[in-house]
C-alpha cells in the first residue's frame, strides 16, 4: 500500500489583525501508486497550500496526510520537487545540481556518476553535464529540475507550475516529458497548473479546486494522458472530446471567478 | 569563398573604433534613441583617454606658467623629483615601502577583522529572529555614526598606539560586512531552500552549499565597499600619533610645506585604491562565474 492521502485537511492562516483566512477546508483524497494528478483553480483555491502540505512544508491546521500509511509531518526524499524556474543552484553545474540529492546523502561518487549521467540522458541533455547552468534554455533548466528531483529516486513528485514560465512550445515539449517520465518511471505525480490544458492533458486524475475556503470542488478521471503517451498531440487536443471537457471546465471556473467578483463588490 | 571574405572585412565594425568605443556593433548601431538607453551607454574609451590626457597637460602648463605659487601647486616634474629622491632615500628616516606597508598592514588588519566578525554576526542575523532582534538596534545605530566620531574615544581607551588605529579601521569595515552578509542571506529564494530540503540536505548542509554561495555575491560587493571605505578613512587614522604610514607622511610633510609629497602621497594612495579594488574584482570573477545569473 503506497497510497498517498489526505483525512480532513483543513488550513487556516491567522491574520495581523486579528482575523484568518481559511486556505483549506475538510479537503480528502486518496491517491494509488502511480497516478498523475493535476491540481486546478483559480488563484486563492489553495493548491499551492496543499502542495506545500503534502511536501511536509506547511504543517495543516486540522486532519493529516500520509505516504504509504505514514503520517507526513517534515519534507523528506520520499517525495521529490519540482519548482517554476529559478530553483537550480546556478553555483553548480548541471552535473553538480542533478547529483547534489545523492551527494548529500553521502552515495559514493562513482554511483552518483551513473545515477546523473543516465538521468541527463532520459531527459534529453546528455553531454550538456559540465554545463553551467545559467549558459541553458529556460526549457532545457527544468529538465534538469526533473533530473534532480528523480536522482534520489522518490516514491512521489510533487510539480509547482513546473511550465509556468516556459514559452507555448518549449511547453508542449515538457508536457510530453512529463508524461514520458510518468510512464516510465511509473511515480506518483501530483502537478499545479494554471492552464486548463495542461491539466486536463497530463491529469488522468484532476481536482477543480475552488476558493474561500479552498477546497476540492469537482474530480474528474480523463483518459488524455495515457492517451497523450501515444496518439499525436495536437490531434488529442484538438479532439472534441478533449474541447468539451476544456469548455466545461473553463466555464466552472469562470463561474468561480465571477463569484469572487461579486463577493469583492458587495464588500467594496 | 574568397569574395565572401572579403564581404565581411568590408561590412564588419573596425575593431579599434569599437574598442575605443567611437563605433557600435549589433543592433546598437541601428538604435535610433539612445538617451536613456542604458544598454546602449556602456562609455566611450576615446574621451576617458581625452578627460586623462587633458587632466594631465593642464597640471604642466598651469606649473609651467606659473598660474599659482609653486608652493601650492607643484610642477609635475619636481613632484616626480621628489617621488624619486623619497622612493631612494626615504622621508624622515622612513623609506617609502615602510610607509606603503604599514599604511596596507594596518587596513588589511582592520578589513580582515571586519569581514572575520561581521560575517557570521550578518549571517546569524540572516538566520535567527532572535539574533536579528538582538543585534538589529545595535547595527542600525552605529551603521550611520562616521568612524572618525570614535576617535578621541579610542585614544582615551586603547592609546595612541597600532590598536586604536586598527580598531578605527575595523569600526569602518564590520557595520558594512555584518549588512552585506545579512542581506546575502535573506536573498536566497525559499523555492531553493526548500529544494534542498526534500533532496535530503540537513540543515549545516543547506548552510554550506545553499545559504553560503547564495550569498556569496553580495558579501563580495560588502567587501569592496568595506576596503573602499576603509582604505579612506586610513589617512584620518593615522592622524592618531602615527610613527609611519602613507596618511602620516601627507601630514608631515604638509607642516613642512613639502607640497610635492603631499601631492604624490595622494596619487599612491589613489592608484593602491583602485589596484585593491581591481584584485578584489578579479577575485570575484573567478569565485563567483555565477553573479546576477541566478
Amino acid at each position: 500500500m503506497q497510497n498517498l492521502t489526505a483525512n480532513n485537511v483543513g488550513m487556516i492562516y491567522k491574520l495581523p489583525n486579528g482575523g484568518s483566512v481559511e486556505a483549506l477546508k475538510d479537503v480528502s483524497f486518496d491517491l494509488e501508486r502511480g497516478r498523475i494528478l493535476t491540481l486546478l483553480g483559480p488563484s486563492g483555491c489553495g493548491k499551492t497550500t496543499l502542495l506545500n502540505i503534502l511536501a511536509g512544508f506547511l504543517a495543516p491546521t486540522s486532519g493529516s496526510v500520509s505516504l504509504s500509511g505514514k503520517e507526513i509531518r517534515g519534507p523528506g526524499q520520499d517525495r521529490g520537487m519540482v519548482f517554476q524556474q529559478g530553483a537550480l543552484f546556478e553555483w553548480l553545474s548541471v552535473e553538480k545540481n542533478v547529483g547534489f540529492g545523492p551527494n548529500m546523502n553521502g552515495v559514493p561518487v562513482a554511483q552518483t556518476k551513473k545515477i546523473v549521467d543516465d538521468l541527463l540522458a532520459t531527459v534529453g541533455l546528455a553531454g550538456f553535464g559540465d554545463k553551467a547552468v545559467y549558459e541553458l534554455s529556460g526549457g532545457m533548466q527544468q529538465r534538469v529540475a526533473l533530473a534532480r528531483c528523480l536522482a534520489n529516486d522518490p516514491e512521489v513528485i510533487l510539480m509547482d507550475e513546473p511550465l509556468g514560465a516556459l514559452d507555448a512550445l518549449t511547453r508542449e515539449k515538457m508536457q510530453g516529458l512529463i508524461l514520458k517520465l510518468w510512464n516510465e518511471t511509473g511515480k506518483t505525480i501530483i502537478l499545479v497548473t494554471h492552464s486548463v490544458e495542461e491539466a486536463l492533458f497530463l491529469g488522468d486524475r484532476l481536482f477543480v479546486m475552488a476558493p474561500r475556503p479552498g477546497r476540492i470542488e469537482r474530480e474528474y478521471e480523463l483518459p488524455f494522458a495515457k492517451m497523450g503517451l501515444t496518439a499525436n498531440v495536437r490531434e488529442l487536443k484538438t479532439s472534441p472530446e478533449f474541447i468539451e471537457k476544456r469548455e466545461e471546465i473553463l466555464s466552472l471556473i469562470w463561474e468561480m471567478e465571477e463569484e469572487i467578483m461579486g463577493s469583492r463588490g458587495e464588500v467594496l | 569563398m574568397a569574395e565572401n571574405k572579403t564581404d565581411t572585412e568590408n561590412t564588419g565594425a573596425n575593431p579599434i573604433l569599437v574598442m575605443l568605443g567611437l563605433a557600435q556593433v549589433g543592433t546598437t548601431e541601428r538604435k535610433t534613441v539612445t538617451f536613456g538607453d542604458a544598454s546602449a551607454i556602456t562609455g566611450s574609451r576615446f574621451w576617458s583617454i581625452v578627460s586623462v590626457v587633458v587632466l594631465i597637460a593642464l597640471w604642466f602648463v598651469s606649473a609651467a606658467f606659473e598660474w599659482t605659487d609653486s608652493t601650492f601647486l607643484p610642477s609635475p616634474q619636481s613632484t616626480w623629483a621628489k617621488f624619486y629622491e623619497v622612493f631612494q632615500e626615504g622621508y624622515r628616516n622612513v623609506s617609502l615601502w615602510e610607509n606603503i606597508w604599514s599604511s596596507l598592514r594596518r587596513v588589511l588588519y582592520g578589513f580582515g577583522l571586519g569581514c572575520l566578525l561581521g560575517i557570521p554576526i550578518g549571517f546569524a542575523m540572516g538566520l535567527s529572529n532572535t539574533l536579528r532582534g538582538i543585534f538589529d538596534p545595535i547595527v542600525e545605530f552605529f551603521r550611520p555614526i562616521p568612524p572618525l566620531a570614535f576617535i578621541p574615544l579610542f585614544i582615551l581607551w586603547f592609546g595612541i598606539g597600532e590598536q586604536s588605529k586598527v580598531l578605527l579601521l575595523f569600526f569602518a569595515a564590520f557595520w558594512v560586512m555584518v549588512i552585506a552578509a545579512r542581506s546575502g542571506v535573506l536573498s536566497v529564494k525559499l523555492s531553493k531552500v526548500r529544494a534542498a530540503y526534500s533532496l535530503g540536505a540537513s540543515k549545516l548542509q543547506i548552510l554550506t552549499y545553499v545559504i553560503l554561495p547564495n550569498a556569496l555575491p553580495e558579501v563580495f560587493i560588502g567587501m569592496r565597499v568595506a576596503l573602499g571605505v576603509c582604505w579612506g578613512t586610513l589617512v584620518a587614522a593615522e592622524l592618531i600619533a602615527a610613527q609611519e604610514g602613507l596618511g602620516q607622511m601627507i601630514w608631515v610633510a604638509q607642516k613642512f610645506f613639502l607640497t610635492e609629497i603631499v601631492f604624490f602621497g595622494i596619487i599612491l594612495i589613489g592608484v593602491i585604491g583602485v589596484i585593491m579594488d581591481l584584485l578584489l574584482r578579479l577575485l570575484e570573477r573567478w569565485l563567483i562565474p555565477w553573479r546576477g545569473k541566478g
